[in-house]
Parts: C-alpha cells; structure tokens; sequence
C-alpha cells in the first residue's frame, strides 16, 4: 500500500479515456462501478468538452457481483455499439472489474462486432495514467496501421503524434508543431490520437517519419512503428529555443530538406527579451523543476541556457522515464527526484529553498504555502491549464508563451532593485507583492523555518535579517545557520550573520 | 404564505420509472469532501485504489488544503499478490498517518470497491487499531464503495457508523440529523430553541469528542433525506422519527420546524408566533424571484437524493413545471411527506439508464436540466441550460435565510442565458 493524499497521475483507464476522447469514431467500454464516471468530468469540466467522453462504462453493483457482471458488460457492449455506430472499440477493465477477473476482451470477442474490437489490458495496481494513455495508443496503432503503398519519392511527409484529450496545452502545440514543419516543405500525414478516426490510423504507415511531441504518450507506439514499418522517429521534444531548433534540424534531416529557411526566418521573442536589460535581475536565480519528464527535463535546459538560472532541484512523478531524468540531473549537476510522493516533493522544494518553482498545480499549492513564486510546467491539468487564448508550450511561439509565464510571478526587473534599494520603507517594504501581481498576492505566508537545535538567534540579529529583502531571506537565514553550526556558535549575533554573508559571497 | 398541508395531499399516482443502466453518478466516497470539512477533527483514510484517490481529488477540485483532513491507502500488486498482508500494511498506513497528524481524534477507514471486492475486513481492522490506538484516537469503518452507496449514501453510512458510539440518555431530545453548514445549524437551532424545545441536539457534530447522547427519550429529525441506514441504526438505539419534509424553502423549513414542535408539544400558536417573521420575510424574497421560473419546466437527472424536495420546492413556492424527477434512490418512507406535496402526474424515475433519460431529456427539451458534472456542459452545448446538482450538496442551502440562495442557484443558469449575446 502507499499513502498518497494528492496523485499526479489518474488510473491508467483514465489515460484509456484520454486517447478515446482525442479521435473520433472511437468507443471505449470499461467494465467499473458507478463512481469511476466521475472521469467524465474531467472531460467536460476541467477541458470544458462540450461532449462526454465516448465512453460507456457497466456501472455494475455490489448484488450484481454473485450473478453475471460478465453479461452485464456485453449487454453494455451490445448497446454501447447500436447506439454510437463507432467504428472501433476499446474494451477494458477499471481497477474494480481487474479483480472480478471477466476478461472484456474474450466477452467482446464472442459478441463478434463487426467493426475492429481493441482489448486493453491496463494493471491498474501496478501502472498509471500516462502508461494507460501510451498503452492504449499502441494497441490502436497496432490494430488498425497498414503497411505503406505509396511509392517513395515526392514530397516528404511525416505524422504528428502523442497530443491527447486533457493534455498539456496539446491543442496549441499541434498547430504550432504542424506550421513549423510545413514551412519545412513536409506534408502532414496523420495527427494523432488528437482529431484522428481509425481510418486515419489505419494509414499511418505511409508516412516517412514520425514526430513524436510527447514520448510519454507515443514512445510506445513510435517505437513499435520504427520496427513494424521503418518509420524513424523524432527525439527532441521542441520546447523552448535551443530545443525547437534542434528539433527543426532534426526533422529537416529525417525528410531531407534544408532546416536554414525556418531557423533563419524564426520570429521568437525570447531570446532578445532574455537579453534586454531588464532581465539581468534573472541571473542565477534558483530555481526548482517538477513535472512529467519531457516538460522538466526541457524546463531544465530553458531555465539555464535561455534564461540564466541556476537549477536547484530537478524531477518527475514519470517512473518510466526516471533513466532520461538522471541523466539530465547530472548534467544540470543536482541529485534527481523521482518520486509520485507530493509530500516528498514538497520536503525537496522547502529544503532546496529556490526563487522560483516550475511544477505542477501541485506544487503551486506548496509553492503558495511557502511564499515562494511558481509558474505551471505540466499536467496534471486544472482548469487554468486550458485558456481561451492561442498559449501553446512548442516552437518559437512557444518559447514566447514560457518566457511570459515563468517570468510572471516574479518581481519586474526595476521593481527588484527598487525593493532592495528602499528597503525597509513602509510602503515599498519586502512584503508587498510584485506590483502587476495586485494585493491578493501578498498574502502568502512567510516561510517559518525552524532553527537548528541548540541554535537561537540574537534579537539584533533577528532584526537585521527582516531588514533583508524577503526573497533572499531564507537563503540568508540558512546559510547563517549553516555557517553557525560549522563553527559551532550557538547564539547567532549580527557580527555572525555579515561573518556568513562575507564567507558565503565568496 | 401559510403552508397548507390540505392543498393537494395527493401524490403521484403513476408509476415509478425503475431503470437499470449506466448511471453517471459519485460513489459514497465523495460525501468525505464535506464530511471532513464538518467533523473538523476526523480524518478519512479511504482503503482503496488510485481510481478513488483520484476521484477525491477531482471532486473536491480546487479545495486543495494544505494538508486535506483525507487520504488513500493505495493498494497495490503486492497486496494482491499476497506478497504483502494487507492487513499489516494497513496498520502500517494508519501508523504513518497518525504519527504525521498527531490531531486526529476520529479516523474513519472508509472501504472502496476494490477493497470489499477482495474481502479486506475493515470493520476488524478499526477494532484492531482502535484498540492499539486508544484512547487518544477512536478508529471507526463505513463503506464508500460505489458497488454499494451512491454519491450522498457515504454520508450516510458514515453517520451510521457513529451510532454505536453515542451515548446514551432516554430524557427527552430532539435530535438534528444530516450535516447542515454550521451557520445553517446554528440558525435552525436557534429557531427550534424558539419553539421552546430545550434539548437540541445534532448528528454529526463538529467535534468528533462531542457526540449526541441517544435513548428512548430521543426525537429524531433528518435534516437530509438520503439517511436510511442512519435513521434504522438510530432506531436501533430506541430513537423515534419525527415524519417532516425537509428544511428546503419557506414552506419545507416551516413543515419541519412545525413537525418538531408537534413532536415536543408545543402548541400551534407558539409555533406560528415564533417563526411568522423568518417564514414571511422568506416568502416575501421568493416572491420576488419567482417571476423568473414560473412556469417554467425542470427535469431532473439522479444524483444526490435530494431531487424530491427539490422539485417539491421548485414546483411549490417558484411555480415551476416538473417534467421528470429522477433520484438515484426512492426512500418512500423518509419522503413520504415531500411525495405527498408533489402534483399527481409527477413523472418520477428511480435508478437510472442515462442514455435512455438523455433521449428523453432531449425530448422533452426543459427550460432546466439539474445534471452532474459529467452532463453539464454536453447538454449546455445542445442548448439545454443546466444547474449542475453537486452545487446543491455543497452550498448551504436549507432553512428560511437560505431559500432565496438555493432559487437563486436555478435562476442564475437562466438569467446568464438571457443577457450573453455571444
Ligand atoms: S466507484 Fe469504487 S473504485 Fe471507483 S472511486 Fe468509488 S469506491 Fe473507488
């Protein structure tokens, strides 16, 4: 058993249902009792769908359990495919039919529908929702794709896949992705599982390549594809400046064209608000980073070389990618978090001590509590996380959007100098929040960090921390105390706290 | 306006629509979103599966706490497998927890679906822990399973749950049962200290150390219509019913207030004297609302059990048309009074096959549909406007300072419609 009071990841039928919301003329029947149909919620609330999910699910009761669930789900079955004419179907399991052990498939399978009938089989005591997503988007690949009959020759053309229902701005980054490579001079073959039918899987296969926006999602199927048909497939998730250029020469190799039109003609903003002036007040800000692996692991690399801050922490609820993650840990030179425990991200953040938190609404919420600033990275996904606005992550756009998000919640350049500058002063005081921010955000409140034991801070010394603007604060606290401690000083005096600001300016 | 229970004492008469298909509608899980929000030291550990970790968390949306008074054991493969004893590693979850939140009094382990499907005996389990744990910390079981309660049924079996523990005292009383808000709590109490009842108690109370003495002296009155299993186990304990409608509107919060009075003695005059003023000045407020859904038609999808005072006051006081009440539980016994007050040709339905209500709902095209959160926003996209019901459990909604709240919650899907040009 594990304890969890907040999940990053849904069940994995939750990402069943992510993949069958996505197409078209899909149907997903899923054997589960009646409270797993608040999943439907997450659809039409928190993405604001204007249609339920395609999914019918048995809803079967505690008196049903001794007599027939099984005929129970054909019956489903059965209705489910009068009624909603798909033209494929998903059966499966939630954790509740798992352990009445039924075996949707082989009951859908005696039905004999005559349209294609895709079984999942998705552990849900052993794996997620992302897993479920990337599970249930490979076996529909792997039913419905037919090899290739074009001739090869003629324009190139590559497919777009991973962007899902409830995804991370999917919606914005597959137009932004799709522009970027036709101005390349590549078709589009297929996009998928978004706004794609089983007759547009069924032609995946003609494409030259692939583009894989979201390894989570379509590693599985990319992978199956590369071995099924040949089909190469991208690696670089194009997120941020650096990546989306990588990712333009990557593409423009696998099609064999000339990647110089689009990097030269790029219309990003970032890289010369980065280098405006008022941005200097970023350098070597610390900051922490968490969230499924493609959007950290990239938020790592923008964060350092786009931006200028330091990383001071690094990780993700994506097991499956705890490998890529360590990997871009080390090179960012911190330890790597890997962990679905938010109280054990929350500890890392709280220790870490960062100006800036990129993470989930999860760690908004910690972030909130701990008065420290926080841009939103990843999923799992909130209301806020679908604006009515064009706010995709990919691309140049996209480096624009980041740029704008993350640089947000904290103090304007001029605003930061001013505040050390007059600190102190009643109005202008370290309390107040960043001044685009309005009062609501001043409430946070102040981080309370205990002092080390056998330690006590000296009223003068306490006085003249407060003195110290709020944002570096905790940073200054903790060094002292640090400093105090290596040395063996109980009571930490003014005379100490410089003494540590001297040794640690160093 | 005088409530006259004379009026239409009738009924429906037809038939009640019985279905059997999907249903869109929570387990008992959810109610821990409001129960813990009550019971201000208990916590909830649900024994279960990430789908109802999940559940909690996207029912309870926003109201992320800084650290919620809930929480899932998670049960994982090593559990199944039997790798693991669950028991043990249920104690040791317990153990973890209790060792965090050194303030919990109450700990309820609250069983799922998958938890009673693979016959995990919770109820030995409390008494194991309980036993292990006391005095400091009482460990109590109900199940939230959506196999067998539905959305409000975890409240109450988590009050049924409590029972056994209230003490007991056969001097007369009268108790309050159903979480109410604490403002709506406070003013009821207040009006029945008015009606000269001295002994008022309420179930559950806010502290989990504070529990109601029960015995044969006690009255009960449900405050919320969804609490048969409570209502027989207090029944149990030697407690009476007192038959009302329920607190919803002017007129059901008066019928309520008058059936306790009736029940404590008191006679009519003191009754009227003591609630004319609250009872007018709410009717006089709806009366200016009403204008904005007379006559208007209302269909109803299942979820909460509280769809028939709904409609009863919906139909009543704003003079509204009731196309279908649907109710994912008929207790006739408990709503024998609210039915009574419903128009003959009532078309009621009990359980639910979603498809089939949806193309009757399409049919019938209402001026209102009160859905879930699942159907909200498909049915706005079909032109339909909806109030979405969970609103109605979480708002406080009963007694006379709230019945303009609870029309205001049907008129504002109404009025947003009538001003937007986009
Ligand atoms: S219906 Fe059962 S499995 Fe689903 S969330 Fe509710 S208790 Fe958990």
């Amino acid at each position: 058993m594990q304890l969890a009071m907040w999940t990053y990841e849904g069940p994995p039928h939750v990402g069943a249902m992510r993949i069958a919301t996505a197409m078209i003329g899909v149907h997903y029947v899923l054997h589960a009792p009646q409270g797993d149909t608040y999943a439907d919620l997450l659809f039409t609330m928190i993405e604001r769908r204007d249609r339920r999910p395609p999914v019918t699910y048995t809803t079967f009761q505690a008196r049903d359990l001794g007599g027939d669930t099984a005929g129970l789900f054909q019956n489903a079955l059965r209705q489910a495919y009068e009624r909603f004419d798909p033209q494929a179907i998903l059966v499966g399991a939630s954790c509740t039919a798992e352990l009445l052990q039924d075996d949707p498939g082989g009951l859908a399978r005696a039905l004999d529908l005559p349209v294609p009938v895709v079984p999942l089989e998705l552990p849900s005591y052993q794996r997620k929702e992302n897993w479920g997503a990337a599970e249930t988007f490979y076996r529909l690949v792997r039913a419905l794709a037919q090899p290739r009959t074009r001739e090869k020759g003629g324009r190139p053309v590559c497919n777009i896949l991973g962007p899902t229902a409830l995804g991370f701005h999917h919606r914005d980054d597959v137009v932004e992705i799709r522009r970027l490579i036709e101005r390349l001079g590549i078709d589009i073959g297929v996009v998928a599982p978004l706004g794609a039918s089983p007759a547009d899987l069924a032609r995946i296969g003609e494409a030259d390549f692939n583009v894989v926006l979201y390894p989570e999602i379509a590693g599985t199927a990319a992978t199956w594809l590369t071995r099924t048909f040949g089909q190469p497939a991208t690696k670089t998730a194009p997120l941020g400046i650096g990546a989306t250029r990588d990712f333009v020469a990557e593409v423009a190799a696998l099609a064999g064209v000339d990647p110089a039109p689009v990097l030269n003609g790029q219309a990003a903003r970032l890289p010369w608000y980065s280098r405006s002036v008022d941005s200097t007040y970023l350098t070597g800000k610390r900051v922490f980073i968490f969230g499924d692996a493609t959007h950290a692991i990239a938020a790592a690399r923008i964060a350092r070389e786009e931006l200028g801050f330091d990383i001071a922490g690094l990780g993700t609820y994506s097991r499956e990618f705890a490998r890529e993650l360590r990997a871009a840990a080390a090179e960012h030179g911190v330890e790597p978090l890997i962990t679905d425990d938010y109280l054990a991200v929350e500890a890392a953040i709280a220790e870490a001590h960062p100006d800036l938190v990129l993470g989930t609404q999860m760690e908004r919420h910690v972030a909130k509590r701990l008065g420290v600033p926080c841009a939103v990275i990843s999923a799992p996904m909130h209301v806020q996380d679908f604006p009515a606005r064009y706010s995709p992550q990919m691309g140049f756009e996209g480096a624009n959007v980041l740029f704008d998000t993350w640089i947000h919640p904290l103090m304007m350049g001029l605003e930061e100098h001013l505040l050390s500058m007059f600190r102190g002063d009643f109005e202008f005081h370290e309390g107040a929040a960043p001044s685009h921010l309005g009062a609501a955000h001043a409430d946070a409140p102040p981080v309370v960090l205990p002092a080390n034991a056998g330690q006590s801070w000296s009223p003068e010394a306490e006085q003249e921390l407060a003195r110290i603007p709020f944002f570096v604060r905790g940073k200054a606290r903790r060094n002292t105390e640090r400093f105090a401690a290596d040395r063996g000083v109980a009571q930490i005096t003014i005379e100490t706290l410089y003494d540590a600001k001297a040794h640690f300016s160093r | 306006m005088t409530p006259s229970l004379s009026a239409d004492l009738t009924g429906p008469v037809a038939p009640v629509l019985r279905e059997r298909g999907q249903r869109e509608v929570f387990c008992g899980l959810t109610g821990i979103v409001w129960l813990h929000r009550k019971i201000q030291d208990a916590f909830f550990l649900v024994v279960g599966s990430r789908t109802c970790a999940h559940l909690l968390q996207s029912a309870a949306g926003v109201m992320i706490f800084a650290e919620p008074r809930f929480a899932t054991a998670i049960i994982d493969d090593r559990d199944l497998s039997g790798l693991a004893d669950a028991n043990a590693e249920l104690d040791r979850m317990v153990e973890q927890l209790l060792a965090r939140r050194p303030d919990i009094k109450l700990l309820f382990l609250v069983g799922s679906c998958p938890s009673e499907v693979i016959k995990l005996d919770l109820s030995r389990a409390a008494m194991r822990l309980s036993q292990r744990f006391a005095p400091s910390v009482r460990i109590l079981n109900y199940s939230g399973s959506g196999i067998e309660t539905t959305f409000t049924q975890g409240e109450d079996a988590c009050l049924a749950a409590l029972v056994p523990l209230l003490p007991k005292s056969d001097a007369p009383a009268l108790l309050v049962v159903g979480a109410l808000a604490d403002a709506v709590e406070d003013q009821l109490r207040r009006s029945l200290a008015a009606l000269g009842i001295a002994q008022v108690h309420v179930l559950p109370s806010r502290s989990a150390m504070e529990l109601p003495p029960v015995g044969s002296g006690t009255r009960y009155l449900l405050a919320q219509p969804f609490l048969a299993d409570t209502a027989r186990a207090l029944e149990g304990r030697g407690a009476r019913r007192i038959p009302a409608p329920f607190p919803l509107g002017a007129e059901g919060t008066q019928l309520w207030l008058r059936a306790a009075a009736q029940a404590f003695g008191a006679n009519m005059a003191t009754v009227r004297a003591a609630t004319a003023l609250q009872a007018e000045r709410a009717a006089a407020a709806l009366a200016r609302i009403r204008p904005a859904l007379e006559g208007k038609r209302v269909f109803f999808f299942p979820d909460s059990q509280l769809e028939v005072p709904l409609a009863r006051f919906l139909h009543r006081e704003m003079g509204m048309q009731l196309v279908e009440v649907g109710t994912p539980y008929l207790h006739q016994q408990h709503l024998a009074e609210e039915l009574a007050l419903l128009p003959a040709d009532t078309r009621l339905s009990e359980g639910q096959d979603v498809e089939r209500q949806l193309d009757r709902c399409r049919a019938e095209r209402p001026d209102l549909v009160v859905c879930g959160l699942g159907l909200a926003n498909p049915l706005e996209a079909e032109g339909l406007a909806t109030k979405w019901s969970i609103e109605l459990v979480f708002t406080p909604i009963q007694g006379f300072e709230q019945a303009t709240d609870l029309a205001n919650l049907f008129v504002r899907p109404l009025d947003r419609r009538t001003r937007l040009r986009v």
